[in-house]
């Protein structure tokens, strides 16, 4: 099956209300051109599960998220994310789940093997178990009878993710580093999109990585979508790095309301082609 | 040695200290002196300590921390999902940073003020709940004062004793506590309580300085011993091959 599609398809199919998870890690391999193009959409009241970077930061300034699901929010080489700070700072995130970062991989895991939840001890005895009211503890059956986190499925009714390659039929490669938790997003998740940095034919998946890069399978995936640049400014590797110069402006953007309109206008309030456009005018990619 | 002994050079032999015994498994550090710490362990007492390159693999040979670095001899993989099991499973020792700690070293660097509207959002909780459960803590102060050493955090992120000691033992089997090192001292938690106590002052440092930065009740020993000196050997290992630009004087003055 041919499942190429549009980042304008695949946002659209987004409704008020949704729980929607974004792969990447911080500022790294950030599917940002599903997250501009939900930025342009009139959807809102989503709830967010990342790990997250700029995509929690945009997504919180543009007052699109009714919950947050998380463990951090950082831009790695600029620690703290500014937007997120301050959405944080006045109380503008309706929702706020902050959990230990491997309990967020773990509420994955279980949404992907269809159970309700994965008992683990991270979490106990820590304010995790008081800002996440929702959450329980398992005592074990057996002759131990510890008693553990009972982590909550994260069922997710989109997930996005952003690769190296693809095949039409939705076969994804990572060729950088790691791959960080992105089977497991598109695995807990009804609908599954994943952009690209380049499609390649299938019989071409191995030109340029292992058989072990080639972790996200077509089972996984329901829509593929060719956006060179996609993750930008995330970094990327090995096709290219973080835009540190751009982060810094987005980071700068916090400041205050005008600085904030002048990005917004400049790389927000555009079509994906225009800033794609300008972003090479810029000569770092 | 030309130059004097610099405090950055006595915490980084003292977090050194700190890993004595630890063997092989994983140490991640987080800041300049922890990580110049970790590698002089390695090079000297403890060679069989894995360290990461900050990103996904695990690199055998010691990389400095500043200056010009060797290429990496990668001994293995470790991107996210792996760090967790490692983690889990126990064989690693992280030294973190504190925003707050308590005289039972609960940990905060999630936000400050309460976490429903934060004064200061900070990192979120990361991994420290999982950390201090599942394997040895230490944590690392650079500048130590009573708004980091607080009579109580505002947020839990990392377990301290008290809480662990609720949790029964079952829960709290692998939880240990090993070190705090700050810019003034070292402590740790050998009291029946399992207390934060004054271990030792670092040379130049008196005790009432400790006290007066330090916003909780402290276990102050009879005697508290100075911090020891780098030897010559582990001195010239910081200066020409972990540090050689001399980072760790950015974290810690004088």
């Amino acid at each position: 099956m041919d499942k190429r599609t549009s980042v304008e398809a695949a946002v659209s199919e987004l409704a008020d209300g949704m729980t929607i998870g974004i792969g990447g890690w911080g500022s790294r391999r950030k599917p940002m051109s599903i997250v501009r193009e939900i930025l342009r959409s009139p959807v809102k009241d989503l709830t967010l599960v990342s790990y997250g970077g700029p995509d929690v930061g945009l997504l919180c300034k543009a007052g699109k998220l009714r919950r947050l699901v998380y463990g951090f929010v950082s831009l790695d080489s600029i620690p703290l994310e500014p937007h997120f700070r301050a959405a944080r700072q006045a109380g503008a995130i309706p929702e706020v789940r902050e959990l230990d970062e491997g309990m967020l991989q773990w509420g994955l895991y279980a949404a992907a093997l269809r159970l309700p939840f994965l008992p683990t001890r991270a979490g106990l005895g820590t304010s995790v178990m008081e800002i996440n009211p929702e959450l329980r503890t398992v005592r074990s059956p057996y002759a131990d009878g510890e008693e553990l986190v009972a982590m909550p499925a994260l069922e997710l009714d989109v997930a996005f993710v952003h690769m190296n390659r693809a095949d039409a039929r939705g076969n994804a490669q990572y060729l950088g580093p790691d791959l960080y938790f992105d089977d497991l997003f598109c695995a807990a998740a009804k609908r599954r999109f994943v952009t690209c940095e380049k499609l390649v034919e299938t019989k071409d998946l191995l030109a340029e990585g292992s058989l072990h890069t080639l972790r996200i399978n077509r089972t996984l995936v329901d829509g593929v979508i060719e956006v060179p640049g996609g993750a930008h400014f995330t970094e990327c590797p090995p096709d290219y790095g973080r835009d540190e110069a751009f982060q810094r402006e987005y980071a700068a953007s916090a400041k205050d309301e005008e600085g904030w309109r002048k990005f917004r206008t400049e790389w927000l309030d555009v079509p994906e082609a225009e800033y794609q456009a300008k972003v090479r005018a810029r000569g770092v990619r | 040695m030309a130059a004097e002994v610099t405090r950055a050079e006595v915490c980084a032999t003292a977090v050194a200290d700190g890993f004595r015994g630890d063997g092989e498994i994983l140490v991640s550090c987080f800041g300049t002196v922890p990580s110049i710490g970790a590698r002089l362990a390695k090079l000297t007492f403890e060679p069989d300590l894995l360290l990461t390159d900050g990103i996904a693999s695990l690199v055998e040979n010691v990389l400095p921390v500043s200056g010009k670095a060797p290429a990496a001899v990668v001994e293995g993989w470790l991107p996210f999902r792996s760090v967790f099991d490692l983690l889990w499973g126990g064989r690693r020792h992280v030294m973190m940073f504190a925003s707050q700690i308590d005289r039972f070293g609960n940990q905060n660097f999630a936000c400050i003020g309460p976490h429903a509207k934060p004064t200061a959002q900070l990192l979120g909780m990361r991994g420290a709940p999982g950390n201090t459960i599942s394997h040895r803590t230490s944590y690392w102060v650079p500048n130590h004062s009573p708004q980091v050493f607080v009579e109580q955090v505002d947020v839990v992120s990392g377990l301290g004793n008290d809480r662990a000691a609720a949790l029964g033992k079952a829960s709290a089997r692998f939880h240990d506590l090993r070190r705090v090192i700050s810019n003034l001292g070292v402590f740790d938690f050998a009291t029946p309580e399992r207390r934060m106590r004054l271990a030792a002052v670092h040379p130049g440092v008196t005790v009432e300085q400790v006290v007066k930065a330090t916003g909780f009740e402290l276990v102050i020993p009879r005697e508290v011993p100075e911090t020891r000196l780098p030897s010559d050997a582990e001195l010239a290992l910081i200066r020409e091959r972990i540090d050689p630009e001399g980072l760790a004087s950015k974290e810690v003055r004088g």
